[in-house]
């Protein structure tokens, strides 16, 4: 009879595995949509970031100086203009800009003898300043974009006319390594996710085999043979757990992957920066936090009375779950003694923050994996208890 | 004869919910499914218990078959407690009822493995078991075919198999031939009455006279939860038959009376 409990797990196996719709939308779908959406996600950033680097500011100006046609006439910047002059111009350039119906994107006027109203000018006066006009349209991205670049070169000019330092011309100044940069952005995607896609693989499975079955009447039928209720909830937990896990690093790997590619700069971040004891330490995290969650929605779906109301259940803990990961996010809410990671969930959270940031702390993690197992012994008992009462296996 | 199945002062009630309160339109809080109930089944008998719907048949089998639990008095079979030790009680009996389906992904072929694995029946024996019940009820060459493709007369053809599939030496069958065509209620009859010459000890619920007629030695008559009359067939349908006698009974329970 010791055997029973692998009689129910390879039964429940055997349900997911030869179920082809089920492995498909289960295993294969997560990791590949994942690829395929952060990766064409990357590519759209990508092209739109060159689009922006190819885009010029075609400009109407009115009351150009000197200085200022000098200044803007040079090639290297994203702008080309042509002058209006008289106010009957510049009202025809405006209604045009404003009906979206101009080939230029913006409408510039200076002051008239503008070289000499700055030179002339005094902060100290106390008079206002003499004053620039940017006319643009909201509503027009190009504009929008005409706009920014313009009001920055502006500025920028602005700051040149009283120049008293520089900061970082030329030279390499940003410190961080690629390990640096990989691990930042690792930690604080990661985690979130990976609760995520954890979660959703137990959503997947867990109520179907645990609600379903009551909903079905099948479970009767299993309770009136001598399995052992402990030997169910076990048979249950650990073919579920297999599952997710399955499921949930087909979704890792679809993530690692291509978060690189999200991110817009493969070389520069990729998961080459981890370790094999890393990768051994995630393991270890993720097989402890998958049995949590599976005993968990176990649970729920043997408190449900079928499998919609059980989804119906899971899902504000699996947003609870989510805003946990959010913590990575948030560096005062990393804690890092460890009485922290008793706390179930948020355990595995930050434990994955470390890992990703290369921050190991092996007590943490030992914290956490024995915490985990013995929340999810808890569940297995509590999910025997269940299985044992009538009031929860037979209401209607 | 020795006394197999001993059923001992049963009593079963379940809180009715305000809204179930609202539907009966009672204002009872409790409703008594089962009220001190008692009656052996004896070695090599057929039992029947005949009630309406309603009057307890199920939650008797029920509590016999150890899926829930009663809330006074205990069942003994063949000497082991229900209430003291479930999960031998599970391993003594066959408990077939409409309530329990098989799930209809899997194959008769697996399921039979499957149970058969549950219940410690060892490979060859189970493997011979098969042949012979599959043969018997023209299961074989749907054996590979999923039971949601089956018929209903064959799902229950199927699980009428599985619950037996240990040989287990007491068999409780709950409406064995509620909504089967006529062909597949012989076929199920024949088999309990092939099961009885083996000397296996049957109890069977029903509402169905013809069945009880056919198979059973003696009868116990539920009334709202309560043993009305038990006796040997012979005796109850002495001057009457099994329907007329159960309608006066009722009638003179109930205090109403029956057109016949």
């Amino acid at each position: 009879m010791k055997s029973n409990m692998m009689t129910v797990m390879k039964k429940e196996l055997r349900r997911f595995f030869t179920d082809r719709r089920m492995v498909l939308t289960t295993l294969l779908m997560p990791g590949l949509m994942i690829y395929l959406l952060y990766s064409l996600m990357g590519q759209g950033f990508a092209s739109q970031s060159s689009d922006s680097e190819d885009f010029k500011a075609k400009i109407q100006v009115m009351s150009l100086s000197d200085n200022m046609r000098f200044w803007l006439d040079q090639d290297s910047l994203p702008v080309e203009f042509t002058e209006i002059s008289g106010e009957q111009e510049k009202e025809k350039a405006l209604e045009a800009l404003g009906n979206q119906d101009s080939e230029y994107h913006l409408v510039v006027c200076f002051p008239e003898n503008f070289d000499q109203l700055i030179t002339e000018y005094e902060v100290s006066s106390g008079l206002p300043a003499p004053m620039v006009e940017v006319y643009y349209n909201s509503s027009n991205t190009d504009s929008q974009s005409a706009y920014r670049i313009v009001t920055e070169l502006l500025n920028s000019y602005e700051s040149a006319m009283a120049n008293k330092f520089d900061v970082n011309v030329g030279g390499e100044y940003d410190l961080a390594s690629e390990e640096d940069i990989s691990a930042q952005v690792f930690s604080m995607m990661v985690p979130m996710l990976m609760m995520a896609f954890l979660f959703s693989g137990c959503m997947a499975i867990a109520p179907e085999s645990i609600a379903g079955e009551k909903e079905r009447g099948t479970i009767a039928t299993l309770l009136v043979t001598p399995l052992k209720r402990s030997h169910l909830a076990m048979g249950k937990v650990i073919s579920l757990s297999i599952i997710a896990i399955l499921s949930g690093l087909s979704s890792f790997l679809g993530m690692m992957l291509s978060l690189p590619k999200l991110m817009g700069d493969g070389e520069l971040i990729n998961a080459n920066v981890y370790g094999m004891q890393d990768y051994l330490m995630l393991l270890l995290v993720i097989l402890s936090t998958v049995l949590v969650i599976v005993a968990l929605v176990s649970i729920v779906s043997a408190f449900a009375k079928n499998v919609k109301e059980a989804t119906g259940w899971v899902t504000p803990i699996m947003i609870v779950s989510m805003l946990l990961g959010v913590t990575s996010m948030v560096e005062s809410l990393c804690k890092t003694e460890p009485v922290w990671f008793f706390i179930p969930l948020y355990n595995s959270v930050q434990c994955m923050n470390a890992i990703f940031s290369l921050n190991t702390d092996m007590v943490n993690i030992a914290v956490t994996v024995a915490a985990n197992i013995c929340y999810a012994g808890i569940g297995v008992v509590v999910l025997t208890k269940m299985f044992d009462s009538e009031k929860v296996m037979f209401s209607k | 004869m020795k006394e197999l199945l001993q059923v001992r002062d049963l009593k079963k009630t379940f809180k009715i919910s305000a809204k179930q309160q609202k539907i009966q339109k009672t204002k009872e809080k409790v409703k008594v499914a089962v009220n001190h109930l008692t009656f052996t089944a004896y070695q090599g008998e057929v039992f029947g218990l005949l009630g309406s719907n309603g009057a307890g048949k199920t939650t008797t089998l029920r509590m016999m078959a150890s899926l829930i639990t009663p809330d006074e008095g205990d069942v003994l079979v063949d000497g082991t407690s229900v209430a003291k030790d479930p999960a031998k009680v599970r391993s003594k009996i066959g408990f077939l009822t409409s309530e329990l389906k098989l799930e209809e992904f899997f194959t008769p072929n697996y399921l039979f493995d499957f149970f058969a694995e549950l219940h410690g029946v060892e490979k060859g024996t189970a493997e011979k078991r098969k042949q012979k019940l599959f043969d018997k009820f023209q299961i074989s060459e749907f054996a590979e075919v999923k039971v949601a493709n089956l018929s209903t007369g064959m799902k229950q053809k199927v699980s009428l198999v599985i619950s037996i599939v240990h040989d287990p030496d007491i068999i409780i069958f709950d409406e064995p031939t509620n909504g089967l065509d006529v062909l597949t209620a012989k076929v199920v009859t024949d088999f309990l009455l092939e099961l009885k010459a083996q000397g296996k000890t049957i109890v069977v619920s029903t509402h169905i006279f013809s069945l009880i007629e056919k198979i059973c030695d003696r009868v116990g008559i539920i009334i709202d939860g309560s043993m009305a009359v038990c006796d040997t067939l012979e005796n109850l349908t002495k001057d009457k038959s099994l329907e007329e006698k159960f309608f006066d009974i009722y009638a003179e329970r109930a205090g109403e009376s029956y057109e016949k």
